[in-house]
This record gives structure tokens, C-alpha cells and sequence, in this order.
């Protein structure tokens, strides 16, 4: 049990891998059986993962369940893994959507079954990856892993338009991850020269040298040292990085063409984790290791955020497809997670992780409803829908459910969420969170109006006349979801338990003073005794 | 048992919560008696456990009668810096036990019970009955917990909550769409009050580092926030936009007329008698701030009682029974406001349980008749009812007469007591303006009464020979209820007619002392004045619509304009509809071109366009490297190539070819050598 604990990231890891080697030997014209391997592969991915929940220690700030190994040492890159609470929740929404999204593809995905579900089960391993990475070389490996089968699934098996879509997406997230490289290596080099130019950093050897690291824990460190002109490249160059995958407006128009193109799963995955990656990496990297520029730009950004909202929900009035009127839903919900993190203080990025994940939760099950109809009628185009209630009394109960989670009602997630991003706001900003407001109301306004139009009134279309109800495998989707959104609503407590220490040590990093020059820091003793050997 | 109530206080919401999670889960499946007796037995329990609370804060001294009852840590402490100082602030889920909540325990759950059981009577024809009861329960759960709450943000649980099952329940009969928009509206529209609410709580959290009442009150005791700040005058200002949404005030009333498209049990419980109170108790509540804010009071007194007359006049020419009814809410909340507006909260309190009875009491009424005339609602069409619906007739007659203010009802000591309030608190336009309403609520009320029960049958054929007086389980609530309406009252008898008052003392350790009453003879000749003004108001309705039928009509063609103005509702429906459908037009229209800026702009420009400049640039380079580059090595090969053509033609490795050559040499040598040295010389 002790060697399960001491390495349980690596099974969180590495199960969906070898369930995709295991797909690779299985002949493709076996159907079913590729599913229930797969699917046994997803389950086994969360189910050791759950033991982390019992053993996660709240009381730790740093990152827990480390493994660190050796890999490139020529250039001091290393397969180096941990989680502290952000991460933790992040890999928890991952190995759960990602089961659920699996589940999900069972009917809809028919043809190249194989190759689907050895994507998928990759993708999975990219995703857990950038979460758990703990060495920026590792975890830009993840970054770009990722990438590949999300553009496979969109490709192969989307929509109409899905290789338009599978480019755009590829593309643009290109873009930022080059830049991000770009950023890295700034840092890797910032890193190595600060022993040149004999100061102290983060990571010495015994000796006192600086060490050649891409070590993500010695670069959190950096924040204190790095001279602000760098602070303001690299922080761009991250910046545009994550924005790109957030997204944020204006950089966002790649989302509702992936999400639209997307088979169902496809959507559930990129709205639930793909996005977060790009949250995440602005909560790990960009406001630790740049406080300064961070401090000088979370204003900008923080309006750009509430642009985002409102832009959002105002594009989602006049939408005309039930997919692309959810995905910018999403632009809209992730203007407030982004607001939440540029606020810098405990309660707004607390309230903006915790929106990280309520989005996970109720966008992916919104894309799940979406995906649900559309295997009935073959359609997206809301006019086509109306009166479903009628036949579909449970769907209708689920799919109100999951809206107003997804408006921020109480007792339910979002409005958690929403709330402790709000109060953190308007502890800055009391005009923000005011415009901010107005966002909730419109989501309200979209979102019932989409129901109302999908759901109440008579049976107009006579396609509609016969629909099945959910069938008990697209329950197994659904009910765990809302179940998980009561819990989050009527019982916070946990999560915000998990984030305290973690975040209570970021926003000390982010407050940091900068010192004038790096060579300020006090020079190791070590450097002063050398000279006097000889 | 010292407390053995109050500590599971807890039960009172969970009771009708539990019913709701299982109606619905499972209520599909279950039998029509099952779901009644299950839904109305739980909510009676709730009703019992609410009496066992109110009885044990009885029992203790008065100035001890408060307890918080906490479950379970709901946000916990998170790092805020308040202007009160604190640094950090948590939320509880805890639940707040003092005089007033344990008031309106005791009325929420006392008349939701008597509507839940008049519900199964007439819903009992209708489909979704398990849905209706579900929704019910549900909505008691969120109303009681409104209610008991300890702190503003579980108080916006319950706050949102009700309105889920407003809109809901207004939406029940979801295949008509002027149901469903109804609900829409209605939820939207409260939506705009709730954002409200919400920037309040934010601004008290920031303040006060506290959203407890409690918490919130010791602060404020400890004078460290003066009357009249900023900061509380804004909280307060925020939190009563959120009360005019609820409690249906101006300028945001606009849904609650919608709202009479849902079953009218409905209307009776959250539409009049509940949730739409629950501004008023919001602002009760939390008198302490509004208390420190002079002008905001000054705000909610005008607010309320411009409420007041303007709907009170509007429900004059109303000829739709729910809809007088609904204007009619809308009016008596206003008083309620005025009240609280003046400092008399105690008294609003008072009008708001006593205005629970006996409006529960009418839209029940009317309920009856509605369903004895198999769905018709208009007056006009109505008359003569008296003697076909006895029981339903008699117990709409004290209800009218409780709300006209007429002594000993109910009605006449919460409004003669709200009116006696603003009359000493100095404000006597306010005092006017409530007098005015009061003429005016004697005379539409009666006019009412007149219209559906006396006079000569207006009824069409086919609706008659269906009319039957309402079965059991409709007639009991009516009866108890008209109950109330008759001694609801009596707990609040002022001592200028010997009373104790004892309902306000009640309330003391919640509002303060009531001020001392400046002279017993002016406010017995107000009381005089006020009870007149309800005759007169029944009187003109006598005369206009029994004895002289005519003048109304005559009335109507004198000033046929202000006629129109009110009929039409001042046409701020119109106004409103075209800000509400105009202004979803304009944000439609703005999603539309934000939509096209994604599409042209960002998608057009930006990415298609750095996707042109990519292809555009590759071929640049193509024809680069095509001309330019292989050109210039091409140029090479080609220079070299001409430069050597004369070699090339002769090193073409034919052995003939060089014979051929070699044959034209010598035949050259030989003509020079002939001509140079044989011809030449």
C-alpha cells in the first residue's frame, strides 16, 4: 500500500496509457469489445484516483505525492510529478470527466472505434499531465500531447465543418504554446545566468552552482528575483499562451467552431478540462512567478475579463445552434474565472478555481444534454426543437437541473462559485463586480430562454412526437454530475479546505515586494569562501 | 423540554423538503391520496414544530428570546478586510430563532398547510398532480428557510429559491404559452431586484465582515457606523431594489398580473400571501441598517405608498377576479413598506400575517368560483353567485371586509395601526396617501363581492347548469381562513381601545420600542376617520353597482380618458414590454453584432487573414525561391550553358561525327597548304 501511495500519480497517469497500448492489440473490427476496454480503462483511471481524496493532506501548502526522476540530466530536465490543492481538484474533474466523457461516446461514436478511444485514453494522459507536471519541460511535453488527439477527434470524427475547425483549433493553440516555449526557455536561461552574474537563486547544488532545472517548484521561487523588464516579456509571452486556451476575448473565436465541430465527448472534454489548462497555468505560473507584471496588468485584464462576460452572454442571446449558443456560454462563465484570478486576493482565486471546476461540471453536462438530443434528432438548430418536455419528462427534470447550475442558482455550484469571485471582487472593485452582475442576469435570460424554447409549449415538429427518454447509460452520465453540483453548492466547505493553504500561499507570492536588482540577494557564503582556497 | 423544539427548528424547512425530493423522484409512480397525504402531512408538521417553537420563546423572558441554531459551516473563513475591521468572515448554515421568525413560521406554514389541502381539491381534474405537489413542498422548503435564515446569503437561498418555484409553478401548465412567458418574465424581472440583493449582500460582507443579523446588529450596537454613512445608506438602497422585485413594488410590479396565468392556489400562497411578503420581512429584518439610513427609509415609505394608491386604482376597473386581486396585493404590500418606510415595522409585520388571511382567503374564494365555473374569470360575466355558492360567498364577504378595514376584522388593526404610524411619525403625506388607498380598497373590494356574488346572473347557459359549490377539502380552508380574517387581529388590539398590543410586544426584542403614542384622542379620531372612509368606500360601491347600476358606466364616458389611462394600467405594461422586449431586442441585437465581429473581424480579419497572409507570404517565397533563388542559380547553369555551346557541339561523342570533323581539318589543312604553297607562290 505504502509503494501504491508513494506513486499513485503514476497510476493516475499511466492507466489510461496502457489501456490505449492494450486497444492497439485489439483487431478493430471488434467493436464492443474496444468499448468495454476502453471504458474498463477509464474507470480504472478514477477509481485510483480516489484514494487521493482520502489522502490528500489539507494542512500542506506545497505539492504532496511528488516522484521525481532523472530524464534529461544533460539539461536538468526531469519526470518530475506533484499536486497541491488547485492541482488536486483539476486532476479530480479530469479523471471524472473523462470517464464520463467515454461513456458517453458509447452509441455516438461508430465509425474508426479504435482509434477514438486510443485518442481519447491519450488525451487523457496529456490532460493529468499539464496538472500534475512539476518539471516545464515535462509539462510542456503534455501541452503539446494533448493537442494531437484533440485534433484527431475533431477531424475524424466531428461535424460539417470539422476539418476547418480541427485546424483553427490546432493552430491557434500552436501559436501559444511556441510563444510559451519561447517564455520558458527566458526563464531556463534567467535561471542558469543567475549563477553567472553570482547571485543567489532558488536552486543550487551542494556546492553552491546554480543547476541547470527546469524545475516548476525553483521557478515558483523566481517571482522574487526576476527583474521586471523579463517579468514583462515572458509574462506576455504566457500570457497570450493561456489566454489563447481560456479563452479569453479577443482570442476566443477558435472555441465555438471546436466545440460546434466537436463529437459530443469531444465538447464535454474541451469545455470541462481542455479550457482550465489555460486558467490553471495563469494560477500556477503567470501569477507567482511575474507578481509584478501581473500586479501592473490584473486591472487591464481584469476588464477584459468582464468584457468577456458580457460579450458572452450577449452573443449567446442570438444564437440559433444549441452548441455554439453553450460554447460561448463558456467565454462568458470563464470571463468570471479569469476576473476571479486578476483580483489577487484569497476569496476571488479560491471562488475562481472553484468556478474552474463547477464549469467542468455543468458546461459538460450541458454539452452531454446538447449531445443527448442530437443523437435523437440529428440536429442542433433550436427552431427544430420545442415541447420536449412532453416526452422526455426525466431529460426535462436533468436538463433544468443543469441549467440553473449553470446560472448560478443557489444551493446549487455556480452560485458558490460566483458569489466568493464577487465578493473577492468587490473587495477591488465595486464597479467591476456591479458589470459582473449583470452577466448572472443575462446567463438567467439565455439559459431559460434556450430551455423554454427546447422544452415547454406543444409538440410543434412531429419528429419531436416519439423521443426516447434517457436511456439508463446516459443517466450513469448525467446524475453523477448533478448530484456533484448539489454537493458543491450545499456543502462548499471541502474545496475550500483543500484550497487555503494552497492559495493563501500564492497570493503571498503574488504580494511579494520586488528587490531593485537581482544581485541585491544576499550572495551565498559558499561563493565568498572559493576565491580565498587557492 | 426546555428546548427541545427550538433546537430541531431545523425540521420546520426539511419536512416539506424531504416530501419535495421524493415527489420529485419518485412521485410518477405514486397514487394521487399518497402525494396528498404525504405533502400536506409533512407541511402540517412543520406547522406543529413551528407552534412548539413559538410556544417555548413564549415561555422564555423576553429579552432572551434568541437562538441560532447552526448545521454545518456553509463557506468557510476566507480572508476579508471589512470596514468594521474584521479580517476574515465565514457563512453559516444556521437558522435564526427570535420573535419575528418565529411569526412567520407560524403564518407561512399555517396557510401554506390550509392551501396545500385546499389544492388537493382543485387540482385534483389535473395532470402533473405529483409535479404540482413537488414543486409545492419544494417551495415551502425555500419560503421557510427564507424566513429562518440567520444570515442574508442562506436568506438568497430561500430568496432565489421561491422564485424558482414562482416560476415554476407559474409555468406549471407549460403547453400555453402565455403561461410559460408569464414565468419568464416573472423570473427575469426579479432577476433585475436579485442583482440587486446580491451587490447588497456583497457591500455588507465588505462592511461588516458579516452577513449574520446578529453579527451585523452587534456592530452596528457598538456605534461604530453613524446614521446616515454612505456605506448603509447604499447596503440599504440595494437591498430594497431587491424587495421591490419580490414584493412586487414600483417600478418592478409588472409580473405579478402575469403571474395569475398558474393555478390559483398558487396565486393564493406565493402570490399573495407569501413570497411576494417576502421583501417586506427582508426589510424587517434587517430595521436595524435601515434604521441608521433616514433617507432610504424616507425612500421606502414614498416607494410604498405610491405602490399603494397606484395599484389600488388600477384594481377599480380590473374586470378579471385575479387580477383585481393581484393589484390588490400589490396595493396592501405597498402599506406594508409604508410601514416599515415610517419605522412601524412591528406594524408592517402585523399587516403582513393579517394580510396573509385574509387575501389567502380571497384568491381561495375566488378559486372556488372559478373552478364553479369551470375556468371563467371575469366579472362581467359573473353575478348572483350568492346563493349558489353559499359557503364560498360568506367567507369571500368577511375576507373583503377584513381587507376594507372594518372593525373587529383583521384588516382594520394592522392598517388603522400602519396609518396611526405615519400619521405620528409626522409624515402625513404618506398618512394621506394610505388614507386615500384605504377608500379606495372599501370600495374595489366591494365592488368585487358585488360583481361576482350579487346581482342578477350574467352567466352564460352552458356554465350553468356545471356550477357546484366546492367540494370538502376546498370549503374547510375557506372556513378556517375567514377564521382568521375575523380574530387574526385580536393579538394586536391597541391600548387606545384597551388592547395590550400584544402582538407588538411581542416583536419588541426584534424593532425596539415603539415610540410613545403622542395623544390617545387624536388617534382615536383617526381610527373614527379611517372607519368612515371604509363605509364610504363600501357605500359608492353599493350605490355604483347595485342600486345604480348605470352610474359606473356614465361614470366611465364622463372622463373617459382617465377611464382609459387606468383601464389600460397606464399603459406601463406597453412602455414596459417594449423596454422588455425591445430591450432584448437591442441585446439580441448587440449579441447579433458582437456575433458578426467574431465572424467578420476577429475570425475574418484576424485569423482568416493571418491565414491569406501565411499562404501569401509562401508564395511570395515560392516565386522566390522559383525565381529569384533558383534563378540566379539558373542563370549560372544557363550563362555557362551558352558560353560552352561551341564546345558542347563539338564534344558529342559521335566517332563518326569526330571523323567527320577530323576529314573537314584536313581537308581545310589541305586547301590552305594548296592554296598557300602550290597556287600561292
Amino acid at each position: 500500500m505504502d509503494y501504491f501511495r508513494d506513486t499513485i500519480l503514476n497510476w493516475v497517469l499511466f492507466v489510461p496509457l496502457v489501456g490505449a497500448l492494450v486497444l492497439l492489440a485489439i483487431p478493430g473490427d471488434r467493436k464492443n469489445l474496444i468499448r468495454w476496454v476502453a471504458n474498463l480503462f477509464a474507470f480504472a483511471g478514477l477509481l485510483v484516483a480516489l484514494p487521493l481524496v482520502a489522502w490528500y493532506d489539507k494542512t500542506e501548502a506545497g505539492f504532496q505525492f511528488t516522484i521525481a526522476k532523472d530524464w534529461i540530466p544533460s539539461i536538468g530536465a526531469s519526470y518530475r510529478v506533484g499536486i497541491d490543492g488547485i492541482s488536486f481538484l483539476l486532476v479530480m474533474l479530469t479523471v471524472v470527466l473523462g470517464f464520463i466523457a467515454i461513456l458517453s461516446s458509447w452509441s455516438f461514436i461508430q465509425k474508426r472505434v479504435k482509434e477514438y478511444y486510443i485518442m481519447f485514453l491519450v488525451l487523457q494522459v496529456g490532460m493529468l499531465g499539464v496538472f500534475m507536471a512539476l518539471d516545464f519541460f515535462l509539462f510542456y511535453v503534455f501541452w503539446e500531447v494533448m493537442l494531437v488527439p484533440m485534433y484527431f477527434i475533431i477531424g475524424i470524427w466531428g461535424h460539417e465543418r470539422k476539418l476547418y475547425a480541427a485546424i483553427k483549433f490546432f493552430l491557434y493553440t500552436l501559436l501559444g504554446s511556441v510563444l510559451m516555449l519561447l517564455g520558458i526557455l527566458g526563464l531556463y536561461f534567467f535561471h542558469s545566468g543567475l549563477h553567472a552574474a553570482g547571485a543567489a537563486c532558488p536552486a543550487i547544488d551542494a556546492a553552491g552552482h546554480a543547476i541547470d532545472t527546469f524545475s516548476i517548484p525553483v521557478y515558483l521561487e523566481l517571482g522574487k528575483v526576476l527583474p521586471v523588464p523579463w517579468q514583462v516579456w515572458i509574462f506576455w509571452a504566457f500570457f497570450i499562451s493561456f489566454a489563447i486556451k481560456v479563452p479569453m476575448v479577443p482570442f476566443h473565436t477558435w472555441l465555438p467552431d471546436a466545440h460546434v465541430e466537436a463529437p459530443t465527448a469531444g465538447s464535454v472534454i474541451l469545455a470541462g478540462v481542455l479550457l482550465k489548462m489555460g486558467t490553471y497555468g495563469l494560477m500556477r505560473f503567470s501569477l507567482p512567478i511575474f507578481p509584478d507584471a501581473t500586479r501592473m496588468y490584473a486591472p487591464y485584464l481584469a476588464v477584459l475579463s468582464i468584457i468577456a462576460i458580457i460579450y458572452g452572454a450577449l452573443v449567446c442571446m442570438m444564437q440559433k445552434d444549441m452548441k455554439r449558443l453553450i460554447a460561448y456560454s463558456s467565454v462568458s462563465h470563464l470571463g468570471f474565472v479569469t476576473l476571479g484570478i486578476f483580483m489577487l486576493n484569497h476569496t476571488a482565486l479560491s471562488g475562481s478555481l472553484l468556478q474552474q471546476v463547477n464549469h467542468g461540471i455543468s458546461t459538460g453536462a450541458l454539452f452531454l444534454i446538447v449531445g443527448l438530443l442530437y443523437e435523437r434528432r440529428h440536429t442542433r438548430e433550436i427552431a427544430q426543437f420545442g415541447g420536449l418536455a412532453t416526452p422526455m419528462p426525466i431529460f426535462a427534470t436533468l436538463y433544468m437541473i443543469i441549467s440553473l447550475a449553470s446560472m448560478g442558482m443557489p444551493l446549487l455550484n455556480g452560485f458558490i462559485g460566483e458569489v466568493t469571485i464577487l465578493i473577492g471582487t468587490f473587495q477591488v472593485n465595486k464597479v467591476w463586480a456591479g458589470f459582473a452582475v449583470v452577466g448572472i442576469v443575462l446567463a438567467a435570460a439565455y439559459l431559460l430562454w434556450l430551455y423554454q424554447r427546447v422544452m415547454w409549449g406543444e409538440v410543434t415538429n412531429p419528429a419531436n412526437k416519439g423521443l426516447r427518454d434517457v436511456n439508463l447509460r446516459e443517466a450513469v452520465t448525467l446524475v453523477p454530475l448533478v448530484l456533484w453540483c448539489f454537493w458543491i453548492g450545499v456543502y462548499p466547505k471541502p474545496y475550500f479546505e483543500v484550497l487555503d493553504k494552497p492559495i493563501a500561499l500564492l497570493v503571498q507570492r503574488v504580494e511579494v515586494a520586488q528587490p531593485a536588482m537581482p544581485v541585491a540577494v544576499t550572495l551565498p557564503e559558499t561563493e565568498e569562501e572559493t576565491p580565498s582556497e587557492p | 423540554m426546555p428546548e427541545s423544539f427550538i433546537n430541531v427548528v431545523w425540521l420546520v424547512p426539511f419536512f416539506p423538503a424531504a416530501s419535495a425530493l421524493l415527489m420529485l423522484l419518485v412521485g410518477r409512480r405514486l397514487s394521487r391520496p399518497v402525494i396528498s397525504w404525504l405533502c400536506c402531512g409533512t407541511v402540517f408538521l412543520s406547522f406543529l414544530v413551528s407552534v412548539g417553537v413559538f410556544f417555548e420563546l413564549l415561555r422564555l423572558p423576553a429579552t432572551d428570546r434568541l437562538r441560532e441554531v447552526s448545521l454545518f459551516t456553509w463557506i468557510p473563513s476566507l480572508p476579508l478586510l471589512s470596514e468594521a475591521g474584521t479580517q476574515s468572515f465565514q457563512v453559516e448554515w444556521a437558522y435564526l430563532v427570535d420573535p419575528l421568525s418565529a411569526v412567520m413560521i407560524l403564518v407561512v406554514s399555517g396557510v401554506g398547510f390550509l392551501i396545500h389541502v385546499y389544492s388537493i381539491g382543485y387540482m385534483a381534474h389535473e395532470g402533473g398532480y405529483y409535479r404540482y405537489f413537488g414543486y409545492l413542498n419544494l417551495f415551502m422548503f425555500m419560503m421557510l428557510t427564507l424566513v429562518l435564515a440567520n444570515n442574508l446569503l442562506l436568506m438568497f437561498i430561500g430568496w432565489e429559491g421561491v422564485g424558482l418555484c414562482s416560476y415554476l409553478l407559474i409555468g406549471f401548465w407549460f403547453l400555453k404559452k402565455s403561461a410559460a412567458d408569464a414565468g419568464k418574465k416573472a423570473f427575469v424581472v426579479n432577476r433585475i431586484g436579485d442583482a440587486g440583493f446580491l451587490l447588497g449582500i456583497f457591500l455588507t460582507a465588505t462592511t461588516f465582515g458579516t452577513l449574520s443579523f446578529v453579527g451585523v446588529n452587534s456592530i452596528l450596537a457598538g456605534g461604530q457606523f453613524a446614521a446616515g454613512s454612505s456605506a448603509i445608506t447604499a447596503i440599504t438602497i440595494l437591498l430594497f431594489i431587491g424587495a421591490t422585485g419580490k414584493s412586487a413594488q414600483l417600478p418592478l410590479y409588472v409580473w405579478l398580473p402575469d403571474a395569475m396565468e398558474g393555478p390559483t392556489p398558487v396565486s393564493a400562497l406565493i402570490h399573495a400571501a407569501t413570497m411576494v411578503t417576502a421583501g417586506v420581512y427582508m426589510v424587517a429584518r434587517t430595521n436595524a441598517l435601515y434604521r441608521l439610513a433616514p433617507f432610504t427609509l424616507e425612500v421606502v415609505a414614498i416607494v410604498g405608498a405610491v405602490t399603494a394608491i397606484y395599484a389600488a386604482s388600477m384594481a377599480m376597473v380590473q374586470t378579471d377576479i385575479k387580477r383585481v386581486l393581484a393589484y390588490s396585493t400589490i396595493s396592501q404590500l405597498g402599506y406594508m413598506f409604508l410601514a416599515c418606510g415610517v419605522g412601524a415595522f412591528a406594524a408592517g409585520i402585523f399587516h403582513l400575517s393579517t394580510h396573509a388571511y385574509f387575501k389567502a382567503l380571497l384568491f381561495l374564494g375566488s378559486g372556488a368560483v372559478i373552478h364553479a365555473l369551470a375556468g371563467e374569470q371575469d366579472i362581467r360575466k359573473m353575478g348572483g353567485l350568492w346563493a349558489k355558492l353559499p359557503i364560498t360567498g360568506k367567507t369571500f364577504l368577511v375576507a373583503a371586509l377584513a381587507i376594507a378595514g372594518i372593525p373587529p376584522l383583521a384588516g382594520f388593526f394592522s392598517k388603522d395601526e400602519i396609518l396611526w404610524r405615519a400619521f405620528a411619525n409626522g409624515n402625513w403625506l404618506v398618512w394621506g396617501l394610505g388614507t386615500v388607498t384605504a377608500l379606495m380598497t372599501a370600495f374595489y373590494m366591494l365592488r368585487l363581492v358585488i360583481l361576482t356574488f350579487f346581482g342578477g346572473s350574467r352567466r352564460s347557459p352552458e356554465v350553468e347548469h356545471h356550477l357546484h359549490e366546492a367540494p370538502r377539502s376546498m370549503t374547510v380552508p375557506l372556513i378556517l381562513l375567514a377564521g382568521l380574517s375575523i380574530v387574526g387581529g385580536l393579538v394586536g388590539i391597541p391600548a387606545v381601545l384597551g388592547g395590550g398590543n400584544r402582538f407588538e410586544h411581542f416583536l419588541e426584542p426584534v424593532f425596539g420600542h415603539a415610540a410613545a403614542a403622542p395623544s390617545h384622542a387624536l388617534e382615536f379620531v383617526l381610527m373614527v376617520l379611517s372607519v368612515v372612509v371604509g363605509l364610504l368606500g363600501i357605500l359608492v360601491a353599493y350605490v355604483f353597482y347595485l342600486k345604480r347600476p348605470e352610474i359606473p358606466a356614465q361614470l366611465a364616458r364622463r372622463f373617459s380618458g382617465l377611464h382609459q389611462l387606468v383601464y389600460n394600467k397606464y399603459y406601463v405594461d406597453e412602455v414596459y414590454s417594449k423596454v422588455f422586449v425591445e430591450g432584448p431586442v437591442l441585446g439580441k441585437a448587440m449579441g447579433d453584432t458582437f456575433g458578426r465581429f467574431d465572424l467578420k473581424v476577429i475570425d475574418g480579419i484576424g485569423v482568416d487573414g493571418s491565414a491569406w497572409l501565411t499562404r501569401f507570404t509562401s508564395q511570395l517565397s515560392i516565386w522566390w525561391d522559383t525565381w529569384i533563388v533558383d534563378g540566379a542559380v539558373n542563370l549560372v547553369g544557363w550563362t555557362v550553358w551558352i558560353l560552352n555551346w561551341p564546345a558542347r557541339a563539338l564534344q558529342t561523342g559521335l566517332v563518326q561525327r569526330y571523323a567527320l570533323w577530323m576529314a573537314a581539318g584536313v581537308a581545310l589543312l589541305l586547301f590552305y597548304y594548296v592554296q598557300r604553297y602550290i597556287l600561292g607562290s
